[in-house]
């Protein structure tokens, strides 16, 4: 019998997936494939007091936290990548309506890989010296029971959903993403749901004639949506480069509540499909943001 | 207040500043901004056998083939070496394979402690920064790290408000007994000059003065009383070649315009 098809719309799938004070992560490969469509459908939904985990943001938390949706950030770095911190979590942290559990990019990872594998802590090296410990009390010092020496215990996070950009999926949730991996596996192994937001949805053969591109297998993501253009402004492996001026244009576009306010009504409020975001993008850039220099990899055997 | 030179400006001379700091074949983490041009630099000038890793998961041993303002941009991905997970290349670094990596902060403090997170006045927040990133996991796990960062009074403070990445905390021992296994900062390249620390007291000495500053400006612009080596130098300026390329790696000058 063949599987269900997951494949539902973005609004469907945040609507079933993502309730008031979820704990989602997100952002899992860094500054690529950053699921920018998904987040703002968080924003259009409304969505209250949820927790943001992952490494850095780039500027997609500081949009969640800007609409209002965001109690708590478990992560290393929210700021705008090329022009450094980000106004609405400045305002949220030092207005005191944000929670904030510093993280490094190594504990967030082992945090996720704890999850991911199923056991409570995983230990580490990084973070001794530091005042990471005195605002993130999923750390802990302890003491190597084969060595002795001290060690960082960084408590493992199970999201309730993890929100992944990829360039292409079947219906079933088989997804392929290439590129740099960030934190995206263990991310995926330690969610209860995984929505997988597609720039393509191709067939299963596609998708079977690679399996070790499979960033984490079907049948534990609970859905599939298709969204071209899904992670810009950052850049998709394959697809289309890093939109900077986009970058750029937020800082200035986000400086004040009501600059952001506008940002959100017309970039956020007005679109409602994928459709609309291309043609509110326009021609011309989208032209400009695609590649120019391919590089097909070679094709591997994976036959008997 | 130093101002760019005849000859490049205050940016350039740092990231050449930095690109020096990189000996040939030595497998460097490379952070976001100047640092990551600093890399690219030496990539195309002595250190052309250097390896970079970056903490999304890239390894190359080339220089991107276009200019990049992220090591996400798609040309730092073209023709990567590898491409994995954050977990397999931090590993790397907590298992001692890096040699040296380059961090940015809003304030240091004479013993080498970062603080890019929370700046505090009168025990009050003042400014939430964007964090750490992997500046805490680069300045506790490397081999040695380097600083790079603007010389102004208020980021130049006797004890920082918060370590986001340690250095050598409180001075000599103090890593060890915190558990770190190896590592501490080694160079601060600033606006203003370059510091080293004391391998006794792992206290921060003033070893180099860039063009047009005096070492009394760098008295002026620091937060406590900072030693000075008997050795003191001129940062050399940059050859051609080194600005030529450099150029062509920030060609709108982004980062290093003036």
């Amino acid at each position: 019998m063949a599987p269900a098809s997951k494949l539902i719309t973005l609004s469907e799938a945040l609507n079933r997936y993502v309730p008031d004070g979820a704990e989602i992560v997100m952002g899992t490969s860094l500054e690529t494939l950053i699921p920018f469509a998904a987040g703002h459908e968080i924003m259009r939904q409304r969505k209250r007091n949820l927790t943001l985990i992952g490494p850095i943001s780039d500027i997609l938390f500081d949009q969640i936290v800007g609409a209002g949706c965001v109690g708590k950030i478990r992560a290393a770095w929210v700021g705008n990548v090329i022009t450094g911190s980000s106004y609405n979590f400045r305002r949220a942290v030092e207005g005191g309506d944000l929670k904030m559990e510093d993280h490094s990019n190594l504990t967030v990872a082992m945090a996720l890989k704890a999850g991911a594998m199923g056991v409570p802590f995983m230990p580490a090296l990084t973070g001794l010296g530091s005042d990471l410990f005195k605002t993130n009390t999923s750390l802990k010092k302890i003491t190597c029971p084969f060595t002795g020496k001290t060690l960082t215990a960084v408590s493992a996070i199970n999201p309730d959903v993890a929100i992944i950009h990829a360039q292409r999926s079947d219906e079933y949730g088989n997804a392929h993403f290439w590129g740099n991996l960030g934190v995206t596996s263990d991310a995926c192994l330690a969610s209860r749901y995984i929505i997988i937001t597609a720039e393509e949805i191709v067939s299963p053969d596609v998708i079977e004639s690679d399996p070790n591109r499979v960033i984490t297998p079907g049948f534990r993501v609970s859905a599939v949506v298709h969204a071209p253009w899904g992670a810009h402004p950052s850049p998709v492996p394959g697809y289309y480069n890093r939109d900077h001026n986009a970058f750029i244009e937020y800082r200035s576009n986000s400086k004040t509540p009501q600059k952001f306010e506008k940002w959100m009504r017309d970039w956020v409020d007005n679109v409602k499909t994928s459709d609309d975001y291309i043609r509110l993008l326009g021609n011309e850039r989208v032209v400009k943001l695609k590649l120019i220099n391919h590089l097909l990899s070679e094709p591997v055997d994976y036959g008997y | 207040m130093a101002t760019d030179t005849d000859c490049c400006t205050l940016s350039e001379l740092m990231v050449v500043a930095a690109a020096r700091e990189i000996a040939d074949r030595e497998v460097v983490f490379v952070g976001m901004r100047l640092p990551l041009l600093g890399f690219l630099l030496a990539k195309r000038t002595h250190a052309p056998d250097a390896v970079g890793i970056y903490e999304l998961g890239i390894v190359r041993d080339s220089p991107a083939p276009e200019p990049i303002l992220t090591m996400g941009d798609l040309p730092n991905l073209f023709k990567a070496k590898w491409l994995s997970d954050t977990s397999d290349v931090m590993g790397l670094l907590q298992n001692g394979t890096i040699d040296v990596s380059f961090i940015g902060g809003a304030q240091v403090d004479r013993f080498g402690n970062l603080n890019t997170s929370y700046i505090m006045s009168s025990e009050k927040l003042a400014t939430r920064l964007p964090g750490s990133g992997g500046a805490c996991d680069l300045a506790g796990l490397s081999k040695r790290h380097i600083i790079i960062m603007a010389h102004e009074k208020h980021r130049f403070v006797t004890k920082v408000d918060y370590i986001t990445s340690p250095g050598y905390g409180n001075g000599a021992g103090w890593r060890e007994k915190a558990g770190l296994p190896r590592g501490g900062p080694s160079a601060v390249i600033t606006s203003l000059g370059i510091m080293r620390f004391d391998p006794v007291s792992k206290e921060m000495v003033l070893v180099s003065i860039h063009p047009d500053v005096t070492a009394r400006n760098i008295l002026d612009n620091t937060g406590w009383q900072l030693k000075i080596s008997d050795m003191l130098e001129k940062t050399p300026v940059p050859t051609e070649y080194e600005l030529k390329v450099l150029r062509e790696l920030d060609p709108e000058g982004y980062w290093t315009g003036s």
